[in-house]
Order: C-alpha cells, then sequence, then structure tokens
C-alpha cells in the first residue's frame, strides 16, 4: 500500500466512525432532527459516490443522475402499494429497472461526446420526470405518500429512524468500498484510460464504449440504492426526486468535495447539504446565496476545481 | 378532425417557432464558443416578467416588447462580461456548475422582486381578435404574429449569416477559432455580440409569449431543457438545423399530445389509451430524439464526427 492510499484509507475510517457515533450525539443533545438531516446527507453520498464513479474515473458528466434517485423512489412508492414490502425487494426492482434505463440511455448518450453528452444525459431525465408526472395513479404531480416504509424480514424495522440511518450508513459504507474496488481493478483501470485518451485505448486492445457503459449502468444502479432510501427517509415519493435541480445539485456534491475522490463525493454531500440547510435557516431565499456561492467557488477557486480535466483535456 | 387537425398544426408551429427563437441563440453559444450555457432559460423568463412591467409601466404592449429587446440585450452583456467570459477556457464541467449557480441566482432573485404567483400581461386590443379557419373554426391573430414574428426573425438571421460581414466572420470562428484570431478579427468581442443578441432572441421569445402563458419562475426551464433537445436534434452550432429541430419538436409535442390518446384508441380499450396516451405524449420528443441521435449522433444538420 501506498502512502496514499493508506491516508485515504485513514481518512475513510474517520469520516465513516464519525457518521457512525452521530446518533449517539444526536441523542445527548435530544434534537431527534439531526438524524433527519443526517439520513438525508447518507442518502445522497450515495448518490454522489455513483455519480463520481463515472465523472470522476469515466469522464462523463452525466447531468440525469436524479433519474435514479426517482427510479428507486418509485420501486419503493409501487411495490408497497402492491403489498410488496420488503426492502431487499424493492433494492432489487430499483436496481433492475436502473440498469435497463441506465442501458439504453447510456448506449445512446455515449455515442456523443462533450456538450452533447451533457444535454442528452439532461434530456432523458426529463423525460423520467415528465413520465411519473403523468402517472396519475401514484398522484402525478403531487407525488404519494407511503403508507409504510420498508420492512426487513418482515419486520418494520426501518420504522425507527435510527434503524433507518445505521442501514443507509452500511450501504453507503459497503458501495463506497465496492466503488473503490472498482477503480483499482483492471476495469476500473480501462475506465480511466479511456477518459484519458480513448484512441490510444482502442489501439491497445480495449473498446472504450464497453467500459464505459458497464461503468455507466453500475453508476446508475447505485443512485437508485440513493433513491430507495431517500423514499423511506421522506415517507413520501413524488417526481420532485427527478427534477433536473436535483441532478445539478448531485454534480455541485462530486465537486465541491473533489472529482475523483470517492470519499471527496461523500464529504462534498455533507457540505453541499449542510450549506443549504444552514443558508435556509438565514433567509427563504437561500438559493440566490447558494447560487452566488457556487458562481464563485468555480471562477476563483484555483486550479478551477476540476483542473483534473482541464489537464487531461486534448 | 381536419379543422382539429390544422387548428394543432398551428398551434405545434407557434410552439415550435418559439422554441427557435430560444434555440437560436443558445445553438450560436453552444457551437461557436463550445460553451454549455444552463442559463439561457431564465434570460427567456427574464423578457417575459421586463415585458409585464415595461407593459404596466408604459400601458403599451409594443412599447413594453420595445423597452424589453435592449434591457435583454443588456442583461446577456452583463452576464458575459461579468461571469461567461471567464469560463470559454474552463472545462464544460466547470461551465455548466458556473451557469447552473446562476440559474438558482436569477430564478429565485426573479421571485424577490416580481413574487412567486404567475402574472400576466394583458393582449394588446389591436391583436386580440380571431380569423376564421376553415368553417366555424377560428384562429388568435395574436399567435398568427407570434408565427410570423418567428418566421421573420429566421429569415433575418438567414440573410445576417449567410450574407453579412459579421455573419461571415461567425461562420468562420464556428468552423476554425484559432485562425480567425489570427487573422486580426476580435475573437473576444465577436463572441460577447453574439452572447448578446442570443440573449435579446431569448427575451424577444418570452416579450412574445407573455400575452398568452402567464409568467412565473418555473417558465424558463421547460423550454431550456427542450431547447436542448432541439439543438441536439438539430446539431450544435446549426441555426437551420435549430429551425427544423424546432419546428419538429414543436409538431411532435403538440400534436403528440392532442392525437396520440385518438391514435392509440384505435388499438386499446379508450380509457386504457386515454392514460396510456397521456404518458406517452409527454415522452414523444425525447423518443424522437434518442432515434435521431441513434442513426444521426451528430444531429440533423452537424457536421459529421
Amino acid at each position: 500500500m501506498t502512502r496514499l492510499t493508506l491516508t485515504r484509507a485513514w481518512a475513510a475510517t474517520i469520516l465513516f466512525a464519525a457518521f457512525a457515533i452521530l446518533p449517539m450525539i444526536a441523542q445527548a443533545l435530544g434534537d431527534s432532527y439531526l438524524i433527519v438531516i443526517a439520513t438525508r446527507i447518507l442518502a445522497y453520498a450515495i448518490a454522489a459516490l455513483a455519480l463520481d464513479l463515472i465523472l470522476g474515473y469515466g469522464g462523463m458528466v452525466s447531468f440525469g443522475h436524479a433519474a435514479y434517485l426517482g427510479i428507486g423512489a418509485y420501486a419503493v412508492a409501487i411495490l408497497g402499494r402492491a403489498g410488496i414490502t420488503d426492502l431487499g425487494a424493492h433494492m432489487l426492482a430499483a436496481i433492475a429497472v436502473a440498469a435497463v434505463f441506465a442501458l439504453i440511455t447510456g448506449a445512446i448518450s455515449l455515442r456523443t461526446r462533450g456538450i452533447y453528452f451533457i444535454m442528452i444525459t439532461l434530456a432523458f431525465a426529463q423525460m423520467g420526470y415528465f413520465f411519473f408526472v403523468s402517472l396519475s395513479a401514484y398522484g402525478g404531480d403531487d407525488g404519494v405518500t407511503l403508507n409504510a416504509r420498508s420492512t426487513v424480514f418482515g419486520q418494520p424495522l426501518l420504522e425507527n429512524n435510527t434503524a433507518l440511518y445505521y442501514t443507509a450508513l452500511a450501504l453507503l459504507i459497503g458501495l463506497y468500498l465496492l466503488a473503490v474496488a472498482i477503480t483499482r481493478s483492471r476495469f476500473g483501470r480501462v475506465l480511466t484510460g479511456a477518459r484519458e485518451n480513448p484512441l490510444r485505448m482502442q489501439a491497445i486492445g480495449f473498446s472504450p464504449f464497453r467500459y464505459q457503459l458497464t461503468a455507466y449502468v453500475i453508476s446508475g444502479c447505485m443512485a437508485s440504492i440513493a433513491g430507495v432510501m431517500l423514499a423511506n427517509q421522506a415517507s413520501y415519493v413524488s417526481p420532485s426526486y427527478m427534477d433536473w435541480h436535483r441532478s445539478g445539485e448531485l454534480v455541485v456534491m462530486v465537486v465541491f468535495g473533489g472529482i475523483g475522490n470517492l470519499l471527496g463525493a461523500v464529504a462534498g454531500a455533507t457540505i453541499a447539504l449542510l450549506l443549504e440547510e444552514w443558508l435556509a435557516l438565514l433567509t427563504k431565499h437561500w438559493p440566490i446565496l447558494f447560487g452566488l456561492i457556487l458562481v464563485l467557488v468555480v471562477l476563483y477557486s484555483r486550479d478551477g476545481l476540476s483542473g483534473f480535466f482541464r489537464r487531461n483535456r486534448s | 378532425m381536419t379543422n382539429l387537425f390544422l387548428l394543432q398544426l398551428l398551434n405545434g408551429m407557434q410552439f415550435g417557432i418559439l422554441l427557435f427563437l430560444i434555440a437560436a441563440g443558445l445553438t450560436l453559444v453552444f457551437g461557436i464558443m463550445d460553451f454549455v450555457n444552463l442559463a439561457h432559460g431564465v434570460v427567456y423568463m427574464v423578457g417575459a416578467y421586463l415585458v409585464v412591467t415595461f407593459t404596466s409601466l408604459t400601458g403599451s404592449y409594443g412599447l413594453g416588447l420595445l423597452l424589453t429587446l435592449p434591457a435583454t440585450l443588456l442583461v446577456g452583456l452583463v452576464l458575459e462580461l461579468s461571469v461567461f467570459r471567464r469560463l470559454y477556457e474552463r472545462p464544460h464541467l466547470d461551465q455548466v456548475l458556473a451557469t447552473f449557480g446562476l440559474v438558482m441566482i436569477i430564478t429565485e432573485g426573479v421571485q424577490v422582486i416580481w413574487g412567486a404567483a404567475p402574472l400576466s400581461v394583458p393582449m394588446p386590443e389591436l391583436l386580440s381578435g380571431s380569423v376564421p379557419l376553415i368553417g366555424a373554426m377560428r384562429y388568435p391573430v395574436f399567435r398568427l404574429v407570434i408565427i410570423a414574428a418567428g418566421l421573420l426573425t429566421a429569415l433575418g438571421l438567414y440573410l445576417v449569416i449567410g450574407h453579412t460581414r459579421i455573419g461571415m466572420r461567425l461562420r468562420a470562428g464556428a468552423s476554425n477559432r484559432a485562425m480567425v484570431a489570427a487573422l486580426g478579427v476580435d475573437i473576444g468581442k465577436l463572441f460577447t455580440v453574439i452572447f448578446a443578441f442570443g440573449a435579446m432572441l431569448a427575451g424577444f421569445a418570452g416579450a412574445m409569449v407573455a400575452p398568452v402563458l402567464t409568467v412565473d419562475p418555473g417558465m424558463g426551464e421547460q423550454v431550456l431543457i427542450l431547447a436542448f433537445v432541439v439543438i441536439v436534434i438539430g446539431g450544435i452550432g446549426s441555426v437551420r438545423g435549430a429551425f427544423a429541430g424546432a419546428l419538429l419538436v414543436g409538431l411532435v409535442d403538440t400534436l403528440g399530445r392532442s392525437f396520440g390518446p385518438i391514435l392509440l384508441r384505435a388499438v386499446m380499450e379508450p380509457a386504457a389509451a386515454g392514460q396510456a396516451g397521456r404518458v406517452l405524449a409527454p415522452m414523444l420528443v425525447y423518443i424522437l430524439m434518442a432515434v435521431i441521435l441513434a442513426v444521426r449522433p451528430s444531429g440533423l444538420f452537424g457536421a459529421k464526427t
């Protein structure tokens, strides 16, 4: 192990340990809202992690990842109404639908590059948004309130906010380890190679398209799990999960935390959501401040935050 | 049935023309500056809000429209000089993020100034009538005016881009930016002009539809994403492509919404057809985009890659 990966392992341990003792702190403070925010942070961290996998390592700027949040959330709502309440079933359904959606839209989007890719992923997410808006059986625009959260082995364990929190944390840690393993594997190296120089990768016998598409599908499936968690946390599902603003926020999280550094995505989700909560306390019109911070960060942060990309742009 | 079809055909054309006005500026900025601008939709929205204010100040929609044009041109100039010009050399990701920040600022800012409730502007007396179509059907004059204004703009753009000096520079800039700069054209100034002009076109579109639609803070976002679809279909950087793409999207969307359920009824039960039609209709333009991309990845009029 090199020193860098060791440092990263330490950082990850500290960050996840901090998350693990948070419910106790919340209990000591008697602040039950803290755990609600923290669960949302964990769910968004899963989605940001998924996005970082393709954005940071694959160089694919997807501006439509909120679609997968929506797919996961609606998997809970639709199966729940059909009487299937098991968390495992919800996640499997979410992953299956997300995989199909990612495979089709990814195959089309990946035929293009750069600006086109950003716009097409955005457009496909919007298509999903309108699909659920017009699904009147599930409340259309207004969404639908869940009767109950997902069950585990037939038990309503997740009705307890702390149990839900730890479930989300376990999923995040598991997916983080999976993502680290993916980036270190041969597959991950080919993916990074395809970002750096697709032509050269092709010349040495790899087909970048296949690797990129596989990564895109994996990322979509991971993000759909975040949707399952979000739906359970809010006990409410609506098309607003797929709003393009939400896709934008996911990209912001990844960038805030530092691109191509999976732990950064977790940190970025934490920073972005806490910033939102804090600004919302200051003023009702907090998006002005958030937007301003965003513009200033992009304009003035040294190395443009994504200097990583610039250096690699041919 | 033919009457309804004609009516919806005109509605679709009007919607397409509107999309063209927005997409034209956007595609030039995309194609020539290689710049992703998510904030283009909010300029359209600002145009609509400005015409509401100017109309109530001057008491005349015509004057309000005349004031809105330079005002949105100014908005474009301010945005270009303060933010966008620092981003041209940046990666697309930075451009997306910064313009996303601007969308948040302007959308919320509009609500601070004008409130969150939808506004409307009264239809000018002179154009509030309707003209007879076939039989008893009538069509509002104002919508015809929108179509005419859009077509005139398209013609104007065609002439400017194809047959003037600045248009020549613009086309040259699109195909080889560095070469044009080396030949002594101030490419920075050219970018500023194109940008401000594109913003004015979007503002014009917003001002034109204000009497027909309600003016609300969400109006910019829907058209922005449809304008993206138009550009992707037409091919980035091609104004001709934007025109064809906009009409195609406008017609498919409008006709799909009204005739989709009717067509489905031929193969399904009426209730199921209605439901399926409502779900499928809003997705049609995106499916159209997917099909076109599958066949031609760089769009209908895009350069082959």
